[in-house]
């Protein structure tokens, strides 16, 4: 077998071993270590040999073992620390793992829920849902987010003993929270998507990893709670957004705006999978942000050029998103839906009313919103400033590349 | 998001800072939790401005100089990269650095990433 069906099989199994081991022994950070050490073990093992004929109960085998092993030797360790000697519940440990265990979906529900639990950071919750859930060693994470080992290392410790802090055990939380919980797991993943698509060349390639990664955790929830309508909106904002990533940075590494990207790179079948999975979800869901974003995207991919795109449709579900998500950004999008159907004015008055939001102030997307409606009303001197000011405030390179080059196109002033 | 903390210091707010056995604890203790708390990406202090070189274009041609920089009151002594949620957090970061009483400041400087959103 291939290592990298071998590594996609391991990845797939990851969550639900542990999910078995949780069950059985409940101490997170122990069962974590265990079944990472069993993923590098059968990682070496089974490219070279072959992979064993119950694969998961060989993972769920040697991870116990591990488990086991570590809490001997911590045993002994205490025993001669405090010359207290403490029986091994070894038969317990011993039980051998039965290969006809098989994990529900749940579990790994259950394990996201854990990972992304409200104690933890975001960027704990973030590294933790990538090891203990899509089984990416700590390495392959590290890279992913451009910091040393040893940082991401103590992340993964850290959110490991916030967990055991906080008492959070491995069960399904109560319903009334249940669905809080769930949001900020989609969060999460979405925020992990993001790292991922938003990253374009050069020394943040790996990073592309993340947004596959985003959209393999996402499918798996989705499969698990098929008839919530955010998971599945979530689903296709991924897919209709990764869809145009191909077509979204030029060879220099700047970035192309929608309005000026080749559509013929656009790739079909995602955008045929997310179309007609947001198209299923809105008429029988509840109504959520997720869902209005992916339905926008899908607007936008089904026009075959910005001209023909149907800004009447985009500016109505932008004006649905303010009243089901008030954020700044969503009304930052809606100015320009607004400038499009009724003109740049229009869409500069509501840009206006933002000018006091702390939360975008300074915020290079304002300004070069602006900017881009300024040009459209024709006020060249303005929006060249515009996009001159929001170089300077971004902090991406491929950003700052594409601003600089749009107030340069409007000439020298 | 990284962001790098550059530490302006004066002359002297080092030998004081060497000096303070407690102040050095109270650095070893802030690096630690930093690192342990996974925001710790990396850091240096850096050598006497002494023993600098100066590469400077002249007339487009680049010429070197030594650095004796005795007269500057305030120079970068040093930096530290974080990885934290926010400026904020950044920003709270740098006002628990220990050798901030002795003078000196920091500065609170978000680093260029290689990602960006194109809308």
């Amino acid at each position: 077998m291939r290592a990298d069906s071998v590594e996609g099989l391991l990845r797939r199994l990851a969550p639900e071993v542990l999910a078995v081991l949780l069950r059985r022994h409940s101490q997170f950070d122990a069962c974590e270590d265990a079944v990472q050490e069993a993923l590098l073990a059968a990682a070496l093992q089974w490219p070279a040999e072959g992979v064993p004929e119950h694969p998961r109960a060989w993972l769920i085998t040697v991870a116990s073992r591990r488990l086991t092993d570590a809490w001997r030797a911590e045993h002994a360790r205490r025993d001669r620390e405090h010359a207290d000697f403490a029986a091994v519940p070894a038969s317990e440990l011993d039980a051998p793992a039965p290969a006809d265990e098989v994990p529900s979906g749940d579990d790994t529900l259950t394990l996201l829920l854990l990972c992304c639990h409200p104690s933890l950071s975001p960027s704990s919750q973030l590294a933790l849902t990538l090891r203990a859930v899509g089984g990416l060693t700590t390495t392959e994470i590290a890279r992913a987010f451009l910091v040393p080992d040893a940082t991401m290392g103590q992340r993964i410790s850290r959110a490991k003993a916030t967990i055991k802090d906080a008492g959070a055990s491995f069960s399904m939380p109560p319903d009334d929270e249940r669905d809080a919980r769930l949001k900020v797991v989609l969060h999460v993943l979405y925020v992990i998507f993001n790292e991922g698509y938003t990253a374009t060349s050069g020394p943040s390639l790996q990073r592309r990893d993340l947004a596959t990664e985003a959209i393999r955790l996402t499918r798996l929830v989705h499969r698990l709670l098929p008839a919530d309508g955010e998971v599945a909106g979530l689903l296709a904002l991924m897919l209709l957004t990764e869809a145009r990533h191909g077509a979204r940075t030029s060879p220099d590494g700047s970035l192309i705006p929608l309005a000026e990207q080749d559509r013929s790179l656009w790739r079909d079948e995602l955008i045929r999978e997310g179309s007609e999975l947001i198209a299923a979800t809105l008429p029988r869901a509840r109504v959520g942000p997720y869902q209005l974003q992916a339905a926008i995207a899908a607007v936008h991919a089904e026009a075959p050029s910005p001209q023909e795109t149907d800004w009447p449709q985009v500016l109505a579900l932008y004006e649905l998103l303010e009243r089901v998500a008030s954020n700044p950004m969503a009304t930052l999008n809606r100015a320009v839906a607004l400038a499009m159907v009724h003109g740049p004015h229009a869409g500069l008055d509501l840009l206006a009313t933002l000018d006091d939001d702390e939360r975008l102030a300074g915020h290079h997307r304002l300004t070069s919103v602006r900017a881009h409606l300024l040009e459209l009303a024709g006020d060249t001197a303005a929006a060249r400033e515009a996009y001159k000011l929001a170089a300077r405030q971004t902090t991406s390179v491929p950003e700052q590349r594409h601003l600089e080059r749009r107030a340069a196109r409007l000439g020298a002033g | 998001m990284k962001y790098m903390l550059l530490i302006y210091e004066n002359p002297g707010t080092r030998e004081a800072f060497f000096a303070d056995d407690k102040l050095r604890a109270e650095m070893n203790a802030y690096i630690d939790g930093l690192t342990e708390s996974g925001e710790f990406v990396g850091g240096d202090g850096l050598a006497d401005p002494s023993t600098a070189r100066v590469v400077r274009s002249h007339n487009g041609v680049p010429a070197v100089t030594d650095g004796p920089f005795m007269e500057a009151k305030e120079y970068f002594g040093g930096y530290m990269i974080v990885d934290c949620d926010s400026i904020d957090r950044a920003t709270e970061i740098a006002t628990l650095f220990p050798p901030t009483p002795l003078g000196g400041a920091m500065e609170i400087r978000p680093l260029m990433d290689g990602g960006g959103a194109e809308d």
